[in-house]
């Protein structure tokens, strides 16, 4: 294959995925856009196995087939036996782990290969090749130990609460200056010894990078490690000069800020507070004035009889409904209003579930039409026509805590609505104190405790 | 490659990146995220190009391992990304038989 069709192939992938990028962003086109990407992405992988890219140091390039081919057919095949079922098996309720493992595998082979290319290259190295080697081994290696940490933490297999421990931020800071300056020591000294140093006190950084973040801030480091994954590939297709990878690198790397910027504001935080938060959260008290406001308490055929008779309902489903695994029983319940005629609309707070749009892929699973999936904005100035809302599972989007910054960072669904319609269903597997606090939330006196 | 090429490249591959992701509702956000997260996992693009450059059985071995991360990132990705996919389903679809798998 000639140096000119494998770049153009490569152009190729590249538009490949600024497609996948832009029908993501619709359900409609969502499917179609992201097997664009993945054939992008096979034709490129293809085309490796084609092409013999000429070694940096002058050389000139080997004829087919690669040198080590089978040994590289059998590492894909192991990637392939290990990353396919995993995808496949996976519930819905843990994908933000397996992103954020996927994500860190991801950081890890952008890491090792520069390691290999910088071994390879040895003192022939220019300074800019050295400093692009440096810095996708720091990022990469950050990203790897960082994802590993988020993944045990969604996964329950450590704390989910911010760990912090006493002159934490001193650590972090002097770790971050020892990987600074052991990369000045790389880019100086050029030898071997110095790079695994800097890989060892990266991958320590990237531990205490995520170890203080707590549980619900824990997708958006995943999409910022994600973001830093995508640089990281940018950075080693400086390096082995492929457009491709520069391409397919920086446009992971920019959308992934936006798109944590997004959820960072969609959970009313700033991107710097998520981060570094731990270090200065003082603890929060909610001291909210214990007026008691009556609440009735009811069965489930109570919440039928007041279903038939409504006109709109609005459905508000947390991360507890998943859980529960109620999404389907909850899906034949609004199959039925519709069928009666009933409006009725899912109410979904951005980051409901454990995920920004977590709630929706939950729900999707279910088989629940995207079109009646409502954003959060969308939904709230219809809850002057509502008839009755539904809480499953959602304590915390409700809660009347949520609207006062002071109390809560999350943006809260405004409830000061919920005044004016006629009936506020909420189930109570929830804890007491919440339970007690959406009490308070309500002048209604028509509160009622549905149990199924 | 020359470095204005590169930085041009670059750039403009910031923009179209910002430009692309700046719209998208919340609805999307995770198979986003883990679409962008595919698309990166082409770094076995690079990984198979210093497999084949390895010179010492340390070179080869990491790069080996390069592959197999990268495959496992790429692969499982687009795979889990378009299960998400599949389950958003317009309105008027006939019932779906057998729930979802």
């Amino acid at each position: 294959m000639s140096t000119n069709l494998y770049s153009l192939i490569g152009l190729a992938a590249g538009v490949a995925f600024i497609l996948a990028l832009k029908g993501l962003s619709h359900p409609k086109t969502a499917r179609r856009g992201n097997l664009i990407g993945a054939a992008g992405a096979t034709v490129a992988t293809l085309s490796v196995f084609l092409y013999v890219t000429p070694p940096r140091d002058g050389s000139a390039a080997h004829s087919l087939p690669l040198n080590h081919l089978w040994l590289i057919l059998g590492a894909i095949a192991v990637g392939l036996i290990v990353g396919v079922p995993a995808a496949r098996k996976v519930e819905m309720t843990q994908m933000p782990q397996l992103v954020a493992l996927f994500n860190g595998v991801g950081g890890g082979a952008a890491a090792l290969v520069a390691i290999v290319e910088y071994l390879h290259l040895g003192s022939g190295a220019t300074t800019a090749e050295v400093i692009f080697t440096v810095f996708t081994v720091i990022v990469g290696c950050v990203s790897f130990s960082g994802s590993i940490i988020t993944f045990m933490k969604l996964q329950e297999l450590m704390t989910t609460r911010p760990v912090v421990f006493p002159g934490g931020r001193f650590v972090i800071a002097g770790t971050l200056v020892a990987v600074l300056g052991s990369a000045v020591w790389v880019v100086n000294a050029l030898g071997t010894s110095p790079l695994m140093v800097l890989a060892v006190l990266s991958l320590l950084f990237g531990v205490l990078f995520v170890l203080p973040v707590g549980g619900a801030d824990v997708p958006i480091v995943i999409s910022l490690l994600n973001a830093f994954t995508g640089l990281t590939v940018a950075a080693s297709g400086y390096v082995l000069s492929s457009t491709l990878l520069i391409i397919a690198g920086t446009l992971v790397g920019a959308s992934g800020t936006i798109l944590t910027r997004l959820m960072a504001e969609a959970m009313g935080r700033s991107l710097f507070g998520t981060l570094f938060g731990a270090f200065t959260a003082k603890p929060q008290e909610v001291s909210g004035s214990a007026e008691e406001r009556p609440v009735r308490s009811g069965s489930a055929d109570d919440v039928a009889i007041l279903l038939n008779y409504a006109r709109r309902v609005v459905i508000v489903p947390g991360f507890g409904l998943a859980v529960a695994q109620a999404q389907h029983t909850v899906r034949e319940l609004a199959d039925l209003m519709i069928s009666k005629g009933i409006d009725v609309a899912y109410g979904i707070h951005p980051v409901a579930g454990r995920m920004p749009g977590h709630m929706n892929v939950l729900l999707a699973e279910a088989n629940v039409p995207y079109d009646q999936l409502a954003e959060m904005d969308e939904v709230n100035p219809t809850f002057g026509q509502t008839d009755v809302a539904i809480v499953i599972g959602a304590n915390d989007v409700v809660n009347p805590a949520a609207q006062d910054p002071r109390f809560s960072k999350c943006v809260a669904f405004s409830y000061r609505k919920f005044h004016s319609h006629r009936y506020f269903i909420h189930d109570t597997h929830g804890s007491r104190s919440a339970e007690y606090q959406c009490r308070q939330s309500l002048s209604s006196d028509d509160f009622w405790n549905a149990r199924k | 490659m020359d470095a204005i090429a590169i930085i041009s490249i670059f750039t403009l591959a910031v923009f179209v990146g910002f430009e692309v992701v700046s719209k998208v509702s919340s609805t999307l956000h995770t198979p986003l995220m883990s679409g962008a997260n595919a698309i990166h996992g082409v770094i076995l693009v690079g990984a198979i190009i210093v497999a084949d450059h390895s010179q010492t059985n340390l070179e080869l071995g990491l790069s080996l391992a390069a592959i197999i991360l990268a495959t496992i990132n790429m692969v499982g990705g687009f795979v889990v990304t378009d299960r998400m996919l599949e389950m958003f389903k317009p309105k008027k679809d006939p019932v779906e038989k057998g729930g979802s798998k």
